[in-house]
């Protein structure tokens, strides 16, 4: 399959998935799970250039209620972190999809995009655990 | 569960509900972040009916209270004054916290929604040969408004006189009772009103454009200003000199046998385990139950939250003593450093340790 620029793609951890040009994606975590943390108050970046697999614990959203672990939903090399998410974590509250992204990564696996869920299956994963 | 008169409300106001202690209460009504700076800033408005009022009667109340209470009730008549006070049991451990009002010849007890039931039966135990009536008010409901707004804002409802009198004071009439008091470290009120009258006292303040404030940011305000929560903090197997709470006893009249005062007396309150707060240096959230370790000595978080203020995670922890300024808290099985403060952390918007 060809991945197509700008898709958007979701994981059932509750992650989204933003293709961009180049093989790059942009990772964030979608409004349902900012609603179910409550306001975040720290969070865990990886490092730029680190080799990140499928699955590994890549970043950690800490918020009131729970620190809650992430878990990339692609493999591949993080290009960029989201650095204001330092000072500014509840940004990811206010601004899930869009200025809350989490990081950038280059992937090369197109068979882990085949594994995300479409915007559609993804309404229907939230639906079911409303 | 059991509701308050404004459980309806308060979810229509899009609050987020939570199991309190039997109560259904509002945790937030979108961020508790929100709701805190709100009562730093301006103005809140909590609805706080879920705690206990019991209101006395009787020609021996003074005895009464004067047995009953750690902290001595006669300093209410010397300054028309509420009084903070433990109750203890006979090994000195802390059954509660409360606040004693005295309304014309009766007095009010304030105490916790977790220990009514315990409470109302060791006063009724207590009572004896003593001329001494009981009755909970469950009839009526409890609003506080604090930060540095909230009396202008009380009295632009002009439901009493403008407030002249100061912290800790109160006044009543025959419709509301109003204490300067609170949980929060902020100038405020608290208005114990019938249940008739709550909705639309509560309604004229949310009309002024006052922010509605949940438990979960009440937390985070208390812990901030140095309050105790029951329960949390302290229960019957904490005795009041490890819990930050000595100076609640009072000794000073020699006639006045207390419950609980020979095994007090007992403590020796320079070497038992100390209630302190706690921040982090850098990342990572306090909670409930962590381990706290330093070169002389270990300790346990007792509760744990954030400071916007501070913008770290602060909280309580008793700890040994032979403490100097810091110690290393165990967060999610890594080792984070911490420091050591005497409470509070603030008062009146501002950091005071």
């Amino acid at each position: 399959m060809n991945a197509m620029t700008g898709e958007l793609k979701f994981s059932t951890n509750h992650e989204w998935v933003r293709l961009e040009q180049d093989n790059v994606a942009v990772v964030g975590i979608t409004d349902f799970a900012q609603g179910l943390l409550g306001d975040i108050v720290f969070v865990e970046l990886p490092e730029v250039g680190q080799q990140v697999q499928l699955n590994d614990e890549i970043a950690v959203v800490e918020s009131l209620k729970a620190a809650s672990d992430i878990y990339s939903p692609i493999s591949g090399v993080i290009l960029e972190i989201n650095e204001a998410l330092s000072d500014q974590p509840e940004v990811i509250n206010s601004s899930p999809d869009e200025q809350g992204w989490l990081y950038k990564i280059e992937y090369r696996n197109l068979d882990e995009l085949n594994q995300l869920l479409s915007p559609d299956d993804y309404n229907d994963l939230c639906q079911s655990e409303s | 569960m059991k509701k308050t008169v404004l459980n309806e409300t308060h979810q229509a106001l899009g609050a987020k509900m939570i199991d309190f202690s039997g109560w259904s209460m509002p945790l937030h009504y979108g961020s508790q972040i929100t709701e805190h700076n709100a009562v730093r800033d301006s103005v809140g408005l909590f609805d706080v009916s879920h705690m206990s009022v019991f209101d006395f009667i009787g020609k021996d109340q003074d005895a009464y209270f004067r047995r009953l209470l750690a902290n001595d009730i006669q300093k209410i008549n010397a300054q028309k004054k509420s009084l903070y006070s433990l109750v203890v049991n006979e090994s000195g451990g802390i059954i509660d916290d409360l606040i004693a009002y005295k309304l014309d010849d009766r007095y009010r007890i304030v105490s916790n929604s977790t220990t009514m039931a315990k409470n109302k039966a060791w006063f009724k135990q207590n009572i004896k040969s003593f001329d001494v009536g009981i009755k909970r008010r469950e009839d009526l409901s409890i609003l506080a408004l604090q930060g540095p707004q909230a009396v202008e804002s009380f009295n632009q409802l002009g439901i009493l006189e403008p407030i002249t009198f100061e912290y800790m004071g109160y006044a009543s009439d025959q419709s509301i009772m109003v204490s300067r008091s609170g949980y929060t470290g902020e100038d405020g009120l608290e208005l114990i009103l019938p249940d008739h009258a709550v909705a639309e006292t509560w309604q004229r303040l949310i009309a002024m454009n006052i922010q509605p404030i949940g438990l979960g940011a009440r937390d985070s305000l208390r812990i901030e200003a140095g309050f105790n929560l029951y329960g949390v903090d302290m229960d019957e197997t904490n005795h009041p000199f490890e819990s930050n709470l000595g100076w609640s006893i009072d000794f000073r009249d020699p006639e006045r046998n207390f419950i609980g005062k020979d095994a007090l007396l007992n403590i020796d309150a320079k070497s038992c385990r100390q209630l302190l707060g706690v921040i982090v240096k850098g990342k990572g959230m306090l909670r409930t139950g962590q381990k706290i370790k330093y070169p002389n000595g270990s300790g346990e978080v007792l509760c744990g939250t954030f400071s916007p203020l501070i913008n770290a995670s602060i909280g309580y922890a008793r700890i040994d003593r032979g403490y100097a300024h810091n110690g290393l808290v165990s967060i999610r099985d890594k080792h984070t450093e911490v420091e050591f403060v005497a409470l509070p952390f603030i008062r009146n918007g501002r950091v005071v340790f």
